[in-house]
């Protein structure tokens, strides 16, 4: 989505494309359920809200991590960029009065989650991609980006293996926006598209681009039990209890003003510990009951939650409470950017999951993400195009040399060496670990073990093949996933090494041995940078402007 | 929840390299709650890495998974094991597409017909400071058509399609009702009427395939009878 709005932008402007592995339209953007902040004050509840409220929400919620300058641009940029997106199509849900409905979200002081039905990341979505044809952008797409090329301070552009031809190719470019997504697929258990293995982050960090607060991973509190595919915050926001198996409304012991509307990190930890404490069902499952909402409101509000539920649980939920657990949803870092979404190597941006600029912290709240991807992949579409005049010129010659670097690895991923080891092997353990012993409760002992465990992982990604290699390369998507494996070791890497490094508990990251907060030592961004033996840590500090920390309740 | 085994015949043919199409037969057990998705994930995991099929949501937003499954056309991450009859299953590409490899579909016609129709909003005047009122009941009117995910099911259930290749098809033309419908959008009918022919909105047998075919409850026959009605208005001279 990000990029989509960035290309939108750039095209009257630049020599704009758009290179991916799917269709646009089958971007994880599509997925999104609930909703979009901002504070237009359309609910007859939300009349005081504001940017300074929406603002302040961001930053609590993020427990005080985010950038706070970052967040008021996100926030003043709001309003603007739903009333664009509506001029250009989105058909928002309305309430009596014609203007786009909103609904409650966690952590949020007012309705102001701008919402169509429960399919707003799929409205959002199809409709910036119609105004991507509306531009004729560019669009390559079954394209498989494999490097970024950047070197002696500059971006030259990428190479990449074209599923159609099976060709290794190269675009030369003097500017490069990754918008790319986050990498849910380290895990086992995410809401994510399968296509989330985070391979965009990876390639800025090989391609020496510092990475930002990895170690700050979201656990979405309701994801469907079974598939983990995701059950929208706004389930809650229109009313939703969650139940534990004593029939109890548990979120009065964890947070009783908030209740089922405390931010994400907060319910996500309490359904954990009823689940850990045996009060769950099958030592898995809590239960989301929407049942007292009735069928009228489930169908208008929650359609798409309700097909979800029904074809791939077989529960209805008018007539049955819905069994959730919470998975992997979101990562709140990523590649290091500023609020102009440039990262330090001078032509390449981020924006959208993949970038942390930072507005989301240590913990993001429900309804920020889908703004986040629009805001700042149309600031990086005005921030980009005046750059261009200072920006290097793009060296082919690295391309090419990239192009070449990519074929080799490529060969010896489909070698047929007798101490192979399958792509499958890595990956499946590596999840296993991440899920293990870096999810929603860490500790030393816990991550000192991951880290052992990744070590030897590493090892292993030097022998890693594509059982049976790749003759043919054309669509072989194994030796993508061979290829991707490495990639997504090196982001579980940094992750649990910034969790080991982080003692204390913030937002996302809890440490049952460093239960709290500690601003006196941990208040900075964790920065890590490639080198061949792993990740190098610095740290860079918060900007903190109008809100000093305060104990975080709710 | 149950495992059993499964059979899998899954069409093979890279058109560049084999001179035949062929199914491969692949066996492994698996839990009944299992997608066909999850089975052809499993296949190209444990079994046969160079077998070749889209996917990416899983969770039947994307549109990505579309394929014959038992000669149904269907989203592969949304049909699970325990609702098919028998332990065998058929698994094929999606019909009236060029196969690019084994279950992938080269999508380029569906996307050239969806791009003639101008799928997006046609505003005219000035825009409104804040959003345009709209009532509950004028978005209702075009949500069916605004859940299409343009999976293309309905474009390779189309008997039209398999005649005339130059036929728009059931997911565009149920796109631009969309925008017609749409109190919002101020499309010339100029537009309209560049579509008024075989291979627009007359092209449709009206066999309701495509209906059968969707996977989220749209109706794009709905729609394309919507056209030609307000066609049918507009040649005397009634603005739709």
């Amino acid at each position: 989505m990000a990029g989509l709005r960035a290309a939108v932008g750039l095209a009257d402007s630049c020599d704009v494309a758009v290179v991916s592995r799917v269709h646009p339209l089958r971007s994880h953007s599509v997925a999104a359920q609930g909703g979009i902040n901002a504070a237009l004050g359309n609910h007859p509840e939300g009349r005081d809200d504001s940017l300074d409220r929406h603002a302040f929400d961001t930053i609590k919620g993020s427990d005080y991590q985010a950038d706070q300058p970052a967040v008021e641009l996100m926030c003043q940029e709001a309003a603007p960029v739903v009333y664009e997106m509506e001029h250009w199509g989105v058909p928002f849900s309305r309430f009596p009065d014609g203007r786009i409905a909103q609904r409650p979200f966690g952590g949020g002081a007012f309705p102001r989650t701008c919402y169509a039905a429960d399919r707003t990341g799929h409205v959002l979505l199809h409709t910036l991609y119609e105004q991507a044809v509306r531009k004729r952008v560019k669009i390559y797409d079954d394209c498989h980006v494999l490097r970024l090329v950047a070197s002696d301070g500059r971006v030259s552009g990428l190479g990449a293996l074209h599923m159609p031809t099976g060709k290794v190719v190269g675009f030369s470019a003097k500017a490069v926006i990754m918008a790319t997504g986050g990498y849910g697929r380290v895990y086992l258990r995410s809401t994510n598209a399968l296509i989330n293995t985070g391979a965009g982050i990876a390639l800025a960090y090989r391609a020496g681009v510092p990475i930002k607060d990895l170690e700050f991973v979201q656990f979405h509190p309701t994801s469907l039990y079974g598939t983990n595919i995701l059950i929208t915050e706004g389930a809650r926001g229109e009313g939703g209890y969650l139940i534990n198996r004593a029939g109890e409304r548990f979120m009065e012991c964890y947070a009783p003003g908030a209740m089922e509307l405390a931010p994400r990190d907060i319910v996500a930890r309490s359904i954990q510990t009823e689940i850990n404490e045996g009060r769950g069902f099958q030592d898995e499952y809590v239960l989301l009951d929407l049942r007292h909402l009735g069928a009228e409101k489930i169908k208008s509000r929650l359609p798409g939650i309700r097909e979800i539920c029904i074809d791939f649980s077989g529960v209805d939920p008018i007539e049955a409470p819905i069994p959730i657990q919470p998975g992997q949803h979101y990562s709140m870092g990523g590649i290091d950017v500023d609020q102009d979404c440039r990262s330090p190597v001078p032509g390449l941006y981020a924006a959208g999951e993949c970038a942390c600029v930072s507005v989301h912290g240590a913990n993001r709240l429900g309804g920020n993400s889908l703004l986040e991807t629009i805001v700042f992949g149309k600031v990086t579409s005005e921030k980009l195009p005046p750059d261009l005049e200072t920006l290097p010129t793009a060296e082919p010659e690295a391309v090419e040399a990239a192009v070449k670097e990519i074929e080799q690895d490529l060969a010896c991923l489909s070698d047929s060496r007798r101490d192979g080891i399958p792509y499958t092997a890595i990956r499946d353990r590596l999840r296993e670990v991440m899920s293990e012993k870096v999810g929603l409760f860490r500790t030393r002992e816990g991550l000192e073990q991951a880290v052992a465990i990744l070590k030897e992982l590493k090892e292993g990604v030097k022998r890693v093949v594509v059982p049976g290699g790749a003759p043919n390369r054309r669509f072989h998507q194994g030796l993508i996933n061979a290829f991707e494996v490495g990639l997504m070791v090196d982001l579980g890497e940094i992750i649990v090494a910034g969790a080991l490094r982080r003692e204390e508990s913030r937002g996302s990251h809890f440490r049952t041995d460093f239960p709290h907060r500690d601003d006196a030592r941990w208040l900075h961004h964790t920065m890590a940078s490639w080198t061949p033996d792993g990740p190098s840590f610095s740290t860079k500090p918060v900007v903190i402007t109008k809100y000093q920390p305060q104990a975080r309740t709710y | 929840m149950g495992s059993q085994e499964y059979t899998f015949l899954v069409f093979r043919f890279d058109p560049e390299r084999d001179r035949e199409p062929r199914f491969d037969s692949y066996t492994l057990q698996l839990d009944e709650w299992q997608s066909v998705l999850g089975a052809l994930m499993e296949i190209q995991d444990r079994l046969d890495p160079s077998l070749s099929f889209r996917y990416s949501c899983r969770g039947a937003v994307c549109g990505s998974c579309s394929l014959s499954i038992n000669g149904s056309l269907a989203l592969a991450c949304k049909t699970l094991l325990f609702r098919l009859p028998g332990g065998t299953i058929t698994v094929e590409p999606l019909p009236n597409l060029e196969i690019q490899k084994d279950l992938a579909v080269n999508l380029q016609p569906f996307w050239k017909a969806y791009q003639e129709i101008q799928p997006w909003l046609h505003t005219a005047g000035v825009l409104p400071e804040k959003e345009y009122q709209v009532s509950e009941r004028e978005r209702s009117r075009i949500d069916q058509f605004v859940n299409c995910i343009l999976c293309a099911c309905c474009y390779g259930a189309c008997p039209a399609i398999g005649r005339d290749s130059d036929y728009l098809g059931p997911a565009a033309l149920a796109k631009l009702f969309r925008f017609v419908g749409d109190v919002r959008d101020r499309r010339e009918e100029s537009l309209l009427r560049t579509l008024d022919d075989q291979h627009g909105v007359w092209g449709c047998d009206t066999v309701f395939r495509c209906i059968d075919a969707c996977p989220k409850e749209v109706r794009p026959t709905d729609g394309i009878a919507a056209l030609r009605r307000s066609l049918i208005a507009s040649r005397f001279g009634r603005r739709r």
